[in-house]
């Protein structure tokens, strides 16, 4: 009967030529329709449902959707059709087309249109049809996904006919999954089964895989291999993307770690400076981030996409100038001294904690992703969120940035060699001191733009920093000092490393293996990965 | 052989230190105990149990100085074996709590019966004997010292990588103990301890006597360590701090020296660990952070790394400017300890006692010259130092 019921619907839908195009100009139209909802019986609501659903206009769906929990009610006085809410001993009306509040009314003149589970069904159909040619790409594929999980057979002539007019793949597919699960629930012949089975295994997702589970009892005769090798197939698809998933997120790990490290890498690795304080330039980076953002929202609130581009310079000419300064005014007394150096920088690192506490509060401040680093994309069965894949991207840009600034520049050739021979760089005319403040005040920088990154991920806290500054140093040392591109391979493999240990020991216990890992490797390399060799290292 | 090496560790400026030191621990407690809470002179025992807390403190700085100041390894995970010596000694209090815990197990204290434990691991067993307990105070932080100290100067690694590593190995144990499955009480720690040795830890007579304890130990690992490093070992070990590759060329096994002081370092550590628990009530993950390490460090900075006195006289005036400041000013105390690492690295390097002493030698030399061939100028150059 349901089956008859729907197939009613469609047919009417079918009469009228390409339902959804022109449906919203004239929704005032369709109130006489809605108002004939309240007359009579389940039949008569029936067929004049069925005449509801032919218009193939999307503004009858609140309407059916409030007939279908019961909601919707006729006026006694002149028979108009309200959506109505009860509030003690009166309706809250509301107009079942335009959705706006249509005053009240006393609960006794007003009478409910009755419904039954027969006419549920036939309301859910005709709803799932109208969303189904939805003019909004979203809501046809949300209409598609709830016929996937629903399961119902007669969905299936609904969605024939939505996709021969369906043009956007994404929907198409889904639609096609849909109806594919549909058919294994229906009592269509073995072959028709077997097409559906093969458009799951081709879909190849979890949802696809907990389908076909559920019809593996009812499977038959040549149904039942089919379905067993479909299965296996998905199993072995989705192990491949759960590693690449793996892989992916310990790239993104990587990155944040890289992003740590690279300034790190920098300071301690080039000019051999263990700077205690290089987490505090991280957190000093994603406070310039708080603070333009506070700016742009009170000022110019329509800049605020491009926040995070305003905050990179400036992050970085503040890093970088408390850099210089904590170079000039401690470390450069210290050169040679390295265990004197970490004091140093661990008590500036404490007083700049401390400063930012005392002017922003020790509470976490408010970050905002800009509009295109929030959502997220679909990549075959891997969620990618923009923000991660941004910071990727980012960490490889400032990488890469590095690079040619410590290759390609005339600073960084005397980076470079006053790092390999001081005395003779200062012999040829380089004025080694003022390399040496740049230099810092590039790495600590560096650490300042990774704040920014940072700062759309992490809590910004005066205690960002802290967090950072262990795994950073494990990065350097791991990577090998002294060398980017160990800091690099360090830091993207730390990342996959902790990844993959992570489902099988948990987050912390992969970060004590991880650690624990890092010490004994430094005792097989205690120069780490890449070292430099040659006379300077013992120097 | 045992009189002659004592006798070396006890010179006049030992003998002095070891005198103030027994006079603290018996004039504090009797001040507390015999007289009456209204005297001008009584100390009132949440000052005992503070001072006792600062004790630890001068032992653990004492132990981070052995290593550091004599044999040039900066360990900035000593907090570690300090957490460690803490947990064992913390597992004997847990265990004496007995029935008269909140859910009143007999076997296994308050928070396994929480997470739905049903037995005792195998590593609860034992630490209901004291014995046992103060056993593995000394035995597990030695061990993990002996064993990560075994890799670690075998493959000679050294200065600020050894550093690195020594915070690595805190932070994971930081992690580690923050987890509820190591069975160790989780986030929260062990706490709500009742019974020492059959003693009420809340009483005034146990406070005073883990005061005088926490002292006893103090003066006697003073003593080993003062042994130590005025034995033949003891200078070996400096020569290690200051040229580790002429000493390994001169036919000495470095390594084995560094790993027999980094050893007994730990396990000083340890101890004042377990003396520390007792009187603060509490051992927590905390405790393993590596800021607690790099914090004693500085104690011993202050006082002048190099002289066990030194370490002493660190540890409790950074404490005790601690306690002053987080009362008077809290927000300026972060302000004032990384002023103080900064103060202390750039123009006190030699630390407090350091410091003194050098010009005590320097006044005392000019004196003597001035004494010898009156109308010479006095040399004005520095005594060489030989930390650098």
């Amino acid at each position: 009967m349901p089956y008859l019921k729907s197939l009613l619907v469609v047919l009417c839908l079918l009469i009228l030529p390409a339902g959804s195009a022109h449906a919203q100009e004239d929704t005032e139209s369709l109130r006489p329709l809605i108002n004939e909802l309240a007359g009579g019986g389940f039949s008569e609501t029936e067929q004049q449902l069925g005449v509801l659903a032919a218009t193939g206009n999307p503004g009858v769906v609140p309407a059916l959707e409030a007939l279908a929990d019961g909601d919707l009610y006729a006026r006694k006085s002149d028979g108009v059709v309200f959506i109505g809410e009860r509030d003690g001993r009166v309706y809250k009306l509301t107009d079942p087309l335009t959705l706006e509040p249509a005053g009240e009314e006393r609960r006794r003149d007003m009478k409910k249109i009755k419904v039954n589970n027969g006419l549920r069904r036939v309301i859910r159909t005709a709803l799932g049809t109208l969303t189904l040619m939805a003019p909004d790409p979203a809501t046809r594929l949300a209409a598609a996904d709830a016929m996937f999980k629903a399961q119902d057979p007669g969905s299936i002539e609904a969605l024939d006919l939505a996709l021969t007019q369906e043009t956007e793949p994404r929907v198409r597919r889904k639609m096609e999954a849909a109806r594919a699960a549909a058919v294994l629930k229906s009592d269509k012949p073995e072959a028709v089964k077997l097409g559906a089975i093969a458009t799951l295994e081709a879909l190849g997702n979890r949802d696809a895989l907990s389908v076909l589970s559920g019809f593996l009892p009812e499977a038959q005769g040549a149904e039942v291999p089919a379905t067993e090798t479909a299965m296996a197939r998905i199993d072995k698809t989705l192990a491949a993307w759960g590693a690449a998933e793996n892989v992916w997120y310990g790239i993104s790990l990587g990155s944040v770690l890289l992003l740590a490290a690279i300034g790190l890498a920098i300071t301690f690795g080039v000019m051999g400076v263990i700077n205690m304080a290089h987490g505090e330039m991280v957190m000093i980076g994603a406070y310039v981030t708080f603070v333009v953002q506070e700016i742009i929202r009170t000022s110019a609130p329509g800049l605020f996409n491009y926040s995070l581009f305003m905050a990179l310079p400036l992050a970085f000419l503040t890093a970088g100038l408390v850099g210089i300064a904590i170079e000039r005014g401690i470390i450069r007394f210290l050169y040679g001294r390295p265990l004197e150096t970490l004091l140093a920088t661990w008590g500036v690192s404490l007083i700049l904690q401390q400063a930012v506490r005392s002017i922003f509060g020790p509470t976490n401040q408010e970050v905002g992703n800009p509009d295109w680093m929030s959502g997220a994309f679909e990549l075959g069965q891997m969620t990618i969120t923009y923000n991660r894949m941004w910071i990727v991207v980012f960490s490889l840009l400032v990488f890469a940035g590095l690079m040619l600034v410590l290759k390609k520049t005339p600073f960084g050739l005397y980076t470079r060699a006053v790092t390999q021979n001081r005395r003779m760089a200062a012999s040829m005319g380089i004025r080694t001191p003022w390399i040496d403040a740049l230099t810092f005040g590039l790495g600590s920088g560096i650490a300042g733009i990774a704040g920014v990154a940072l700062s759309q991920i992490d809590n910004v806290s005066p205690n960002l920093g802290q967090g950072y500054i262990i795994d950073s140093f494990m990065v350097v040392v791991f990577g090998g000092v002294g060398n980017l591109w160990g800091t690099l391979v360090g830091a993207m493999t730390l990342g996959v490393v902790n990844k993959f240990l992570e489902p099988y020991a948990g987050a912390v216990l992969a970060k004590i293996l991880v650690l624990i890992f890092i010490i004994l490797f430094i005792q097989k390399r205690p120069r780490g990965l890449f070292a430099l060799k040659g006379r300077a290292v013992d120097a | 052989m045992m009189t002659s090496f004592l006798f070396r560790a006890l010179d006049k400026n030992a003998a002095l230190f070891l005198g103030l030191l027994t006079a603290i621990i018996v004039a504090v407690p009797a001040l507390n105990l015999l007289l009456p809470p209204d005297h001008p002179l009584h100390v009132p025992t949440y000052a005992v149990t503070l001072m006792g807390k600062y004790l630890t403190y001068a032992l653990l700085a004492l132990s981070v100085d052995l290593v550091w100041g004599y044999c040039g390894i900066l360990s900035l995970g000593h907090a570690a074996f300090f957490a460690l010596g803490g947990y064992a000694m913390g597992m004997y209090l847990m265990r004496q709590i007995g029935t008269r815990g909140v859910y009143g197990d007999p076997l296994l204290p308050d928070f396994m019966v929480f997470l739905n434990w049903d037995t005792l691991p195998w590593y609860w067993y034992g630490f209901d004997m004291f014995w046992f307990a103060a056993l593995m105070v000394l035995l597990v932080p030695g061990l993990l010292a002996f064993i990560f100290g075994w890799f670690a100067f075998r493959s000679r690694v050294s200065g600020v990588y050894l550093s690195i590593i020594t915070q690595a190995l805190t932070y994971a144990l930081l992690l580690a103990f923050f987890r509820n499955d190591m069975g160790f009480g989780g986030n929260n720690g062990l706490t709500d301890f009742k019974d020492i040795l059959g003693f009420d830890v809340q009483a005034d007579t146990t406070r005073a006597a883990l005061f005088a304890a926490s002292g006893i130990a103090l003066g006697l690992c003073f003593i080993i360590c003062r042994a130590i490093t005025r034995s033949k070992l003891g200078k070996v070990l400096v020569a290690v701090r200051d040229a580790e590759s002429r000493t390994r060329f001169l036919g000495y096994r470095v390594e084995h020296y560094k790993l027999f002081v980094w050893t007994i370092s730990a396990m000083m550590a340890g101890i004042a660990g377990a003396l520390y628990v007792p009187q603060v009530g509490i051992i927590n993950p905390g405790e393993f952070a590596p800021a607690n390490s790099i914090e004693a460090v500085i104690w011993v900075a202050v006082g002048g790394r190099g002289t066990l006195v030194g370490a002493v006289i660190g540890a409790v005036l950074v404490n005790f400017a601690k306690t002053w400041f987080t009362a008077a000013f809290p927000e300026f105390w972060l302000f004032a300890l990384g002023g103080l690492f900064v103060f202390v690295t750039l123009f006190l390097p030699k630390g407090i006692v350091g410091t003194v002493t050098d010009n005590w030698a320097k006044v005392s030399r000019r004196k003597h010259a001035v004494d010898e061939r009156p109308g010479d100028t006095p040399s004005t150059r520095p005594a060489p130092n030989p930390a650098e």
